[in-house]
């Protein structure tokens, strides 16, 4: 009687252990990825990690051209998203200059606008369109947007108060001046 | 004396053509250096940028406002004489990387240019070496049925051996 059986060789134990490395390095590759890119972000009721910022020329504040976030700890802080592409920017834009000429002088409110993705071209156009006359600062990188965790569009405004803590997201427009005092409010 | 003078007028009359002609292809091509940059050339560079806004939509084929007005800058750009590389440069100071079509060549972004050969290769391989094994099965006698396999290899290497000796004792 003549049995017939195949053999198998199994795979050489270098490979095994070579192709179980490159796995494990990969997955370590992906989740060290994964976290540089989600982190840091803003969270309401936490402190916001610090962003630079280097506003439009003519857009600074107290004339400094660059500063830290850090730099206005100690006042309130009105970050607000926007892009000259962005049609419901518009809505807000004159509602935001005239709340911004309410706390201006009390030097205890500070509004900084941060352009997302934009042309200087584009962005100097709609700042001179809505007399806009609080500082603005490109996004650059879009590093200002990705730290606050920019969640759905343009326009989005975040509100940090005088400890550095994110207390409030608006997201969308705001629709009147009673409605960004309000916003303000809320971190007194 | 008429058909010398028929001829000079001739001659005239073709070297006032040629200089004509000539004037012409300069004033044209002097044009040509002033004016702004085509779509042509706009669309080179913009579709090998991607819109920030509308994720892994060409700048090229982008409707939107914002990548109309990002073409724009292109076309300004090069009417600037800033070179293609200059002008995807600015793209990524002011936007990121994420806009390049293709990632820059540095660091973790490495990984994407060697990982998919590396497993097309790696995969490639095992693909070959199974083939071979399914296509080349090795048969064993079973002498009592109880033979193992380690046994078959055992009495094949006897074989062999003999087989080795016989052809020693032939020389």
């Amino acid at each position: 009687m003549t049995e017939t059986t195949t053999s198998k060789r199994s795979v050489p134990l270098w490979i095994q252990i070579f192709i179980w490395g490159l796995l494990v390095g990969l997955l370590a590759l992906v989740g060290f990825g994964l976290n540089r890119a989600s982190n840091p972000m803003a969270e309401v009721g936490k402190p916001v990690p610090n962003f630079d910022l280097v506003y439009y020329e003519g857009y600074e504040h107290n004339g400094v051209a660059e500063m830290k976030l850090s730099d206005l700890r100690g006042k309130v802080v009105l970050v607000n998203i926007w892009a000259s592409w962005c049609k419901p920017c518009e809505q807000e834009a004159p509602e935001l200059e005239q709340a911004w000429q309410l706390y201006k002088d009390s030097g205890d409110v500070v509004f900084v606008g941060v352009d997302y993705v934009d042309t200087p071209e584009g962005a100097f156009g709609y700042l001179k369109k809505f007399s806009i006359t609080f500082p603005n600062a490109p996004d650059l990188e879009s590093n200002i947007s990705s730290i606050l965790n920019r969640q759905m569009g343009v326009p989005e405004t975040y509100l940090i108060d005088r400890e550095g803590v994110l207390k409030q997201i608006k997201i969308g427009p705001f629709a009147s001046v009673e409605e960004i005092q309000a916003f303000i409010a809320s971190a007194e | 004396m008429k058909r010398l003078f028929e001829i000079r007028t001739l001659r005239v009359t073709f070297y006032v053509l040629l200089f004509i002609a000539l004037a012409f292809a300069t004033f044209t091509t002097a044009f040509a250096q002033d004016t702004t940059p085509t779509d042509d050339e706009v669309n080179a560079i913009a579709k090998q940028l991607y819109c920030p806004v509308c994720e892994n939509t060409p700048l090229d084929v982008c409707p939107t406002e914002a990548c109309r007005q990002w073409r724009e800058l292109i076309r300004q750009q090069l009417a600037e004489g800033k070179t293609e590389e200059e002008i995807k440069q600015y793209f990524v100071a002011n936007y990121g990387a994420r806009v390049l079509s293709e990632p820059p060549r540095t660091g973790f972004n490495w990984l994407v240019y060697i990982l998919p050969p590396v497993f097309i290769l790696a995969g490639a391989f095992f693909l070959f070496r199974s083939f071979r094994e399914w296509t080349k099965p090795r048969a064993v006698e079973a002498g009592t049925g109880a033979e193992t396999e380690a046994g078959a290899s055992v009495s094949e290497d006897d074989y062999i051996a003999r087989l080795e000796e016989e052809l020693k004792k032939r020389k």
